[in-house]
């Protein structure tokens, strides 16, 4: 029955539906988990990188945490080469802006040019649209700390607390039921780790696991965004007991 | 149809005989000897240049005041006496303007509407830096194309954050400073000593009136030319806001 509507993005079924976004939601929600937390001095963005091979070399590229200019940062889930592109288009709108008016793009608006151009990939007929959920967060003057989610048909949101990818329902309750108003940075770290770990399938967490970012503003007032190295991952998991034992073998690890 | 053609062509010719009989070129740069005026201006711009206007701008501690005369000359005729040189492009950003007739009115038009529409497009209105850097970028594009306009202009605006005062100063070849008090045209000569003497960033709106007294009164006792009093207006976090201002003070020569 649907197979008459779902080959095309151009055309609704007769319920109203548009099977390739939904078919792109499908395949984020089977992505590894990536999240964001508010917290009243910065954001922190944490996501799960899904080991695929003991072979694979781990520390050449950040898979998951993108910088887009001097005061934000993104998280994807879905498909990583469907997001270079959209990296890169953000990127090059956010240093036309800077090239313009001499300041850095208000985060929305930044939010919004990527989620037109998501937008049009439902509409015009002949692609299919970007497979990849964004959680962003950045600061701006006017707004402050700002975490936004979008998703494939171009739809976006400003949230305190959010995740995308697998397990995302449990995660979003999980962070319903933790997230406190006016926590600040250490705090929503903290919550980061644990919502990860009960999230993922693995219980003790490493840095080969998981990608950390914080944005903040140093003592004078200048934004920062940090991507977290191996050390500072495991030393925050150490401290929240949740650091896998070296020797401990995986569940799944051939001995 | 064969009359239509033959005028056309007749129209074509002539036109183009009359621009191979125009000896100057649309934008060059000339070696210095040959040129009169600046050298290292292009040739098209050097040309047009016109001073007898003024514009002032002075910062404070809270406001920008800026005054534009109200006369539109052409040569030594004056066209109207109660020209507004001056254009609101959002709630705390004011712009004044001056240099070749019809260049100036058409590039702030163009300016006021692209601010106009990224204030509606975005909800939010763009600060005076941002501003200045937008006129800035687009009057730069415009001096590299076949038709440049040639207008000076002073912007002045107040931060919504921060609710400080700022103000820039920008020429016809798109040189942006940001400065505590401006002027263009005749001003210039006559006014920027005695706002160097006198200005303070720390200043109130009445003493700020003051200082724009002292410069228009230097401007009637120097300047031979009538340029029909000074619109006034002030920047504050309020808004723009039209001020009186006593243009028929009568002040004796030297």
């Amino acid at each position: 029955m649907s197979r008459r509507y779902d080959s095309r993005t151009t055309i609704f079924s007769p319920e109203g539906r548009l099977y390739q976004v939904e078919y792109a939601l499908e395949a984020i929600s089977h992505a590894g988990t990536a999240l964001g937390i508010l917290a009243k001095d910065g954001i922190v963005l944490a996501a799960e990188k899904k080991v695929t091979s003991k072979l694979l070399e781990q520390d050449t590229s950040a898979e998951k945490l993108y910088t887009l200019n001097d005061n934000m940062i993104c998280a994807v889930a879905g498909m990583t080469a469907d997001a270079n592109i959209l990296i890169n288009y953000a990127r090059q709108n956010a240093q036309r802006y800077l090239l313009t008016y001499n300041e850095e793009i208000p985060c929305e608006q930044l939010v919004r040019r990527l989620c037109d151009l998501k937008q049009g990939y439902t509409q015009h007929g002949g692609l299919r649209p970007f497979g990849v959920s964004f959680i962003y967060a950045g600061y701006d003057p006017l707004r402050e700390f700002q975490l936004y989610q979008s998703n494939p048909s171009g739809n976006y949101g400003g949230w305190k607390a959010t995740s995308v990818g697998a397990n995302n329902a449990s995660a979003q309750s999980l962070l319903k039921q933790d997230y406190k108003e006016d926590c600040d940075l250490k705090e929503a770290c903290a919550m980061a780790v644990k919502v990860l770990s009960k999230t993922m399938d693995s219980t003790k967490l490493s840095s080969e696991k998981i990608e950390f970012a914080t944005v903040g503003r140093t003592p004078e007032g200048k934004v920062y965004h940090h991507l977290w190295n191996a050390d500072e991952i495991n030393a925050l998991l150490k401290e929240h007991g949740l650091a896998k034992v070296d020797d401990e073998p995986e569940a799944g690890d051939i001995k | 149809m064969t009359q239509h053609r033959a005028a056309l062509r007749l129209r074509l010719a002539s036109s183009s005989s009359r621009h191979s009989s125009s000896t100057r070129p649309v934008t060059l740069f000339l070696p210095s000897s040959s040129s009169s005026s600046s050298p290292s201006s292009p040739l098209h711009l050097s040309a047009k240049r016109i001073i007898d206007y003024v514009l002032l701008g002075i910062t404070g501690k809270d406001f920008v005041l800026m005054a534009a005369s109200k006369a539109a000359m052409r040569g030594p005729t004056i066209l109207k006496a109660e020209d507004d040189k001056t254009r609101q492009l959002n709630k705390h950003n004011l712009m004044i303007y001056s240099g070749e007739a019809g260049d100036t009115v058409q590039f702030a038009e163009y300016i006021n509407a692209n601010i106009s529409l990224y204030s509606m497009r975005n909800d939010s209105e763009l600060r005076p830096e941002a501003v200045a850097n937008f006129v800035r970028s687009e009057l730069a594009r415009s001096l590299r194309s076949r038709n440049a306009y040639s207008v000076n202009l002073l912007l002045g605006g107040v931060d919504p954050i921060s609710e400080k005062p700022h103000l820039y100063w920008m020429d016809y070849l798109a040189s942006l400073a940001p400065v505590p008090y401006a002027a263009h045209g005749y001003a210039q000569y006559y006014c920027l000593s005695t706002l160097d003497k006198h200005h303070h960033p720390d200043i109130t709106l009445e003493q700020g009136l003051k200082l724009l007294t002292m410069c228009t009164d230097e401007l009637k006792r120097r300047l031979p030319i009538d340029y029909k009093g000074v619109l006034v207006k002030v920047v504050t976090k309020d808004g723009v806001k039209v001020l009186d201002f006593d243009n028929d003070r009568i002040v004796k020569s030297a």
